[in-house]
């Protein structure tokens, strides 16, 4: 056997963390083979060194049998190996060919109609259809994956790496997207696919290379190997991904959007004509490929964004024009999907950041003056009921803490607020393991409580672990709100690609 | 036909007010564009105005030619200010700190320097030079009717090489991988890396770019209208305008070119408004806030729609 | 209740803000005495005649704290609006809106009028329409996004040119077209008492304003609620934002107090620290203020004393002619402090790479003694810092021994 990449040894120390250590890594030509590890566990950064964007410490690379040094992206395709990056690493309002062909423009002044030609071959071939004269910012996440891989092929290469690619497809576009890594792979290309989902791995991958904080676990044969043994490797320990929650008992309606219309930030309409409601006692899941309004929805509940037309009520009155600070004291709580733009003041101690939606309510403050002693009381108070973990306690800035920790925080701020409403905007993305479960039990609990859960996620099984109720969404339209034990994740995939029960029936 | 004298004695003028403007501009629109807020175009013509007015009154001084002395200003302006903008690329680039607080400091040192560097050549705060571009009409040109009045009359040379260079700006950015990549690397730098590009590179060339051609127009202040570098007034906060004009033209070299002719019309009126009929009534205090009140209202209506650089400002 | 901490092990220490400011003033200071070598004049002679022409003297001394007063308000302006994320660069036409404010209302109030009503009046209203002036750029950033850089720019040329011809207009000196006429004295906000302990210097109230307005801009920051929602606001708009902090209204309330606050400034300069107003001069003070808030970190502490510095700087620059340096020498160490302090993370990693290799030498030391005592393997981090200080003290010779080994032993090589 040949390895066409192998990576021996590789050490990455960052200030104050070891991300890889002594990692070997062998690839076959013409294989598919899968690195599983949690968030965190480095591999990421493992294959930016094989990129060239970060250089390791320790340890030597192989591409076809010779030694090399990849000290930058360039070395890195001229050894044809090419990268999907996790954020697409496209520019918004570029052309397809415009991306396609930035740092390998082929002379000074630019033929962008040869470049075109070269790129329908390419696409073409592969079956990718891809319009180059598009601009990104107007094609859809799918089409713009495409043109992630078209950019590699464009560059002859023939060891493509996959980092995270289906976080942001639905399960449709995913299939698509095993179906054209076989096509790439039968073509003779070798593939790595970075992931922490098993399934994806199941279907298209032959081996699999597992990390655990930084450090080589095992290597496995991906067909005879269960997906609960690879679990168990990944994570350290058994794990069960279902979250054992009872019967939900609703009670009334809390929340109540009519005919609700949104306008995005291109001005045009995010959401539209979208009516749902939401009962104690239930989580509610909006199901949704990124970016078909779901942020718009959440805004305009919370108040970040004004609505255009349509009414909300919360506890059967209206709020459709209130201010945030009128809904926060009604009892809305919010965990915004952007932890470090939203969710925190980072440069900020914990302390402040617990109390900045009730500073200027008694007991943390009098007349307009601070209480620096009870807004530090509440403070222990939070970081010792949901466990977080700081270098100096409620003083430490909140951009100290590890992403897990920071999350927990923004969750007992909200939690411990009392909210008769919690919207759960990607409440564990980049998180591992251990955190996921906590943060899970949390949002539980509130239900059980007789809370009412809104929960966007962009993950489907988180979805599926958690709702009651599942409420698909497709470009700002409510699709079809089913329970969660009546549904599968292939109807409500197709729901999230637009497709209705009933259109699908006839066709 | 009094307007149309009106309108032959504002164009040329306001042509002549344009092109330092439009330097200015041009020369922030490469900084930002590869992802460095520049708000240093002050000093930076404000050290091109000075560095032309030293070298050529020094050079006009020995008794070497008018012209060449004029040249040799310009350059030294364009190098001048070139070398002030390294300071503000290591800055934002290297160092990663905040641009707007470093383009403050080196407005300020540009202003102390400067002063400093008079004081000792010539004893007090001014720079004079004995002789400026002398304005010529174009041969043929200037006798077509209307446009040959307003564009090819009393015209000075450097308002062409302005103009040129703003022709080969646009094909340039637009035409070249130079500026894909330089327009790249102010929306999206890590796109730019990851396609094997060195974003601080092309970083540094934007920032310096925009030293010379503001230095340029700092010198084109001092050899058309000004004729000294002066120490109380310094540029008045045409860096400013530039960078308002670079704002109201939405990063693009047509809107620029029209948004700072636009300006160079308020300068021509605020400066010339004694001479000509219609404002004559208006106190010059009044004609003198004419621009910037000008430019607060252009920048209000073009507020809504921003299209700047989505990564500018943005450390890389 | 104890607060949870997790397990983290001793570090070196950090480059404190004061450390950091100082290294950009002591490199500012070098800057300048190259400058002052490079056209061949004697930079120690020169730094001597600052201090000397700052400090000599009781009416030096009264002419630096005159000169400080306005550097502290319009260093208190730009740190405030800092505070809320704002970079208020107008001051300079805030300054000019305040002080003709006070002098118009200096030439026309009767001389009849009781003295603290009069100060009063004179205080409010200059304040209220720096107040007015900032606010504009408050107003248009955040109700249509207009930068305030740009904007204050704007704002300082606009000022520049009503004070033109608001002079000219109302309160010219005949003899002298381009002055103001001097305001009498009684109309300053000089004292009697200040003039003759300072013997004839330009000490006025306005000290006492500058000093009062220090304790409550520190008290509005660090206590209050207001405060709290400016700096979250200035820390991360989206969070505040977020949390129901309404992001607009706290932009528009700092631009106005950062316009008071130099409103106030200009009414010091021309109606205490000077008593006429001159057309066509912009008030550099309304940069110097930048540097004032960036060295004092922003505190209304920092900004006291920064403002002193700068304050004896400036002053002590008259005294420069005799060695014929320039006096803007003192102008160019400002910017270079600035330059400095804009550019802080090379200052901060300097020192705090100067801090790790103390550290690390220090554990290392440690570590030999605790081994020379057989109680290596032993957690460093469980010893007291009274057992640590006496560690190092023990480990220290070896260590310098073995180090000095190890070079001998690499030029043996």
């Amino acid at each position: 056997m040949s390895h066409v990449i192998e990576m021996i040894g590789i050490r990455k120390e960052f200030p104050g963390i070891v991300a890889n250590d002594d990692i070997t890594l062998q690839v076959e030509e013409g294989e598919i083979h899968a690195i599983l590890g949690e968030n965190g566990a480095g591999k990421s950064t493992l294959m930016s060194i094989l990129f060239g964007l970060y250089h390791a410490d320790k340890g030597v690379i192989k591409v076809r049998g010779k030694e090399v040094h990849i000290s930058s992206p360039n070395d890195a395709f001229d050894l044809g190996i090419g990268m999907v990056h996790q954020h697409f690493q496209l520019v918004h309002n570029f052309t397809v060919a415009e991306n396609i062909i930035l740092g390998k423009e082929g002379g000074f002044v630019y033929d962008i109609k040869s470049a075109s030609k070269k790129i329908k071959e390419i696409s073409d071939r592969y079956g990718l259809s891809i319009d180059s004269d598009m601009v990104i910012e107007e094609i859809t996440v799918g089409m713009q994956q495409r043109v992630e891989i078209l950019k590699m092929l464009y560059r002859d290469a023939d060891i493509l790496i996959f980092d995270e690619p289906t976080a942001v497809l639905t399960p449709q576009e995913i299939d698509e997207l095993m179906q054209i890594m076989r096509n790439l792979a039968a073509e003779g290309k070798s593939i790595i696919l970075i992931t922490h989902k098993l399934d994806e791995i199941k279907a298209v991958a032959e081996r699999c290379t597992i990390i655990r904080r930084g450090k080589l676990i095992d290597v496995v044969d991906v067909k005879s190997t269960s997906a609960e043994d690879m679990a168990a490797l990944m994570v350290g320990h058994p794990v069960s991904f279902k979250v054992e929650k009872d019967e939900a008992k609703v009670g009334e309606t809390v929340l109540e959007i009519k005919n609700l219309n949104v306008l995005n930030n291109k001005k045009v309409l995010g959401v539209k004509d979208f009516s749902l409601s939401i009962r104690r006692g239930e989580i509610v899941g909006i199901a949704g490929v990124d970016g078909n309004g779901q942020s718009e929805l959440v805004e305009a509940l919370s108040g970040l964004r004004k609505v255009e037309s349509g009414e909300i009520y919360f506890n059967g009155k209206e709020i459709t024009n209130s201010s945030i600070q009128e809904r926060n004291e009604m009892g809305l709580g919010h965990i915004p999907e952007d932890r470090q733009k939203r969710g925190l003041i980072l440069p900020a101690p914990l302390s402040t950041n617990f109390v900045i939606k009730e500073f200027y309510k008694e007991p943390y403050s009098r007349r307009g003056i601070l209480n620096f002693g009870k807004i530090e009381e509440y403070g222990e108070k939070i970081i010792n009921k949901f466990d977080v973990r700081s270098g100096e306690g409620i003083q430490s800035p909140a951009g100290t803490l590890s992403g897990g920790n920071q999350q927990k925080a923004i969750i007992g701020r909200e939690i411990e607020a009392d909210p008769e409403l919690l919207i759960a905007v990607q409440p564990t993305r980049g998180l591992d393991v251990g955190a996921i479960e906590f943060i899970h039990k949390e949002l539980v609990k509130e239900r059980d409580n007789g809370k009412a859960v809104l929960l966007v996620s962009f993950e489907l099984d988180e979805i599926f672990n958690l709702s009651d109720r599942i409420a698909v969404m497709n470009a700002g339209r409510l699709i079809d709100i089913v329970y969660t034990k009546d549904t599968d994740e292939h109807a409500v995939g197709l729901m999230m690609a637009g497709i209705k029960k009933e259109e699908r029936s006839e066709v | 036909m009094e307007v149309w004298s009106v309108i032959t004695s504002i164009i040329p003028a306001a042509i002549a007010y344009t092109m330092p403007l439009l330097m200015g501009a041009l020369g922030g629109l490469y900084s930002e564009r590869s992802g460095v807020t520049n708000l240093c175009i002050e000093g930076l013509m404000l050290t091109g105005c000075f560095a032309s007015a030293t070298v050529t009154y020094l050079m006009q001084s020995a008794g070497i030619g008018y012209n060449l002395a004029i040249v040799c200003g310009i350059v030294a302006a364009m190098l001048a200010g070139a070398l002030l903008s390294v300071l503000h690329a290591f800055a934002a680039i290297n160092l990663k700190s905040n641009q707007v607080i470093s383009g403050t400091a080196i407005n300020m040192l540009a202003t102390a320097l400067t002063l400093f560097l008079a004081q000792t050549i010539t004893g007090s705060g001014n720079v004079t030079v004995l002789r400026g571009i002398i304005r010529q009409d174009i041969p043929l040109l200037s006798k077509i009717p209307i446009i040959g009045p307003l564009l090819f009359t009393r015209t000075y040379w450097t308002t062409w090489i302005c103009l040129l260079i703003w022709v080969v700006s646009f094909f340039l950015l637009y035409k070249t991988s130079f500026g894909l990549r330089l327009r790249a690397c102010g929306e999206h730098p890590s796109a730019v890396a990851s396609a094997g590009i060195n974003v601080h590179k092309m970083r540094y060339i934007g920032v310096i770019l925009s030293g010379l051609l503001s230095g340029l127009g700092g010198a084109c202040i001092l050899a058309t209208y000004a004729g000294e570098y002066n120490s109380t007034s310094g540029i008045n906060g045409l860096g400013f305008l530039a960078i308002a004009a670079l704002i109201f033209g939405q990063w693009k070299p047509l809107g620029i070119l029209a948004s700072t002719f636009f300006f160079g019309i308020c300068m021509t009126i605020a400066n010339m408004g004694r001479v000509i009929p219609v404002f004559q009534g208006i106190p010059t205090g009044y004609l003198g806030l004419f621009p910037y009140v000008a430019t607060l209202i252009a920048l209000v209506l073009s507020s809504k729609k921003s299209a700047a650089p989505i990564a500018s400002g943005e450390p890389f | 209740m104890k607060s949870k901490v997790a397990n983290k092990p001793l570090e070196a220490r950090k480059a404190s803000p004061l450390l950091v400011s100082l290294s950009a003033v002591f490199l500012g200071i070098v800057a300048g005495a190259i400058l002052i070598a490079m056209i061949g004049k004697n930079p120690i002679a020169g730094f001597d005649r600052i201090i000397f022409g700052a400090l000599s003297n009781v009416r030096r001394v009264g002419n630096t704290l005159g000169m400080s007063t306005q550097l502290i308000l319009i260093g208190l302006s730009v740190a405030f609006a800092f505070k809320t994320g704002l970079f208020n660069i107008g001051a300079s036409g805030q300054m000019l809106m305040g002080g003709i404010t006070g002098s118009i209302l200096a030439y026309y109030l009767p001389l009849s009028m009781p003295r603290p009503l009069y100060l009063l009046i004179i205080i409010l209203s200059s304040g209220l329409v720096g107040a007015l002036w900032g606010f504009i750029s408050g107003f248009l950033k955040a109700k249509f996004n207009v930068h305030e850089v740009v904007s204050t720019i704007m704002l300082n040329w606009t000022a520049y040119w009503l004070v033109y011809d608001w002079i000219q207009r109302f309160i010219v000196d005949p003899t002298i077209v381009v002055k103001s006429k001097p305001i009498e004295q009684a109309h300053t906000l000089r004292a009697g008492w200040l003039t003759d302990i300072t013997n004839f210097s330009t000490l006025n109230y306005g000290f006492f304003l500058a000093v009062i307005a220090c304790v409550i801009i520190w008290f509005i920051l660090d206590k209050t609620t207001v405060g709290f929602r400016l700096k979250a606001v200035g820390s991360n708009r989206f969070c505040a934002e977020y949390a129901g902090i309404k992001v607009n209204r706290s932009i528009m309330i700092s631009m106005a107090v950062a316009g008071a606050l130099a409103g106030l400034a200009g009414l010091t300069y021309y109606c205490g620290y000077s008593n006429i107003m001159e057309m066509g001069k912009m008030p550099n003070e309304g940069f110097d203020g930048i540097a004032v808030a960036l060295l004092g970190n922003c505190s209304p502490v920092g900004v006291f004393f920064s403002a002193i510095f700068f304050g004896i700087l400036k002053m002590g620059r008259g005294s420069l002619a005799a060695t014929g340096i320039p006096t803007e020498i003192a102008d160019t160490i400002i910017a270079t402090i600035i330059y400095f302090t804009a550019t802080n993370v090379i200052l901060a990693n300097f020192w705090n790479g100067r801090f790790k290799k103390s550290f690390e030498r220090k554990e290392e030391a440690i570590a030999i003694a605790l081994s020379n005592q057989g109680r290596s393997g032993e957690d460093i981090s469980s010893l007291s810092k009274e057992e640590r200080r006496n560690l190092v003290k023990l480990g220290m010779p070896e260590l310098k021994e073995k180090r000095k080994n190890e070079k001998n032993n690499k030029e043996a090589k």
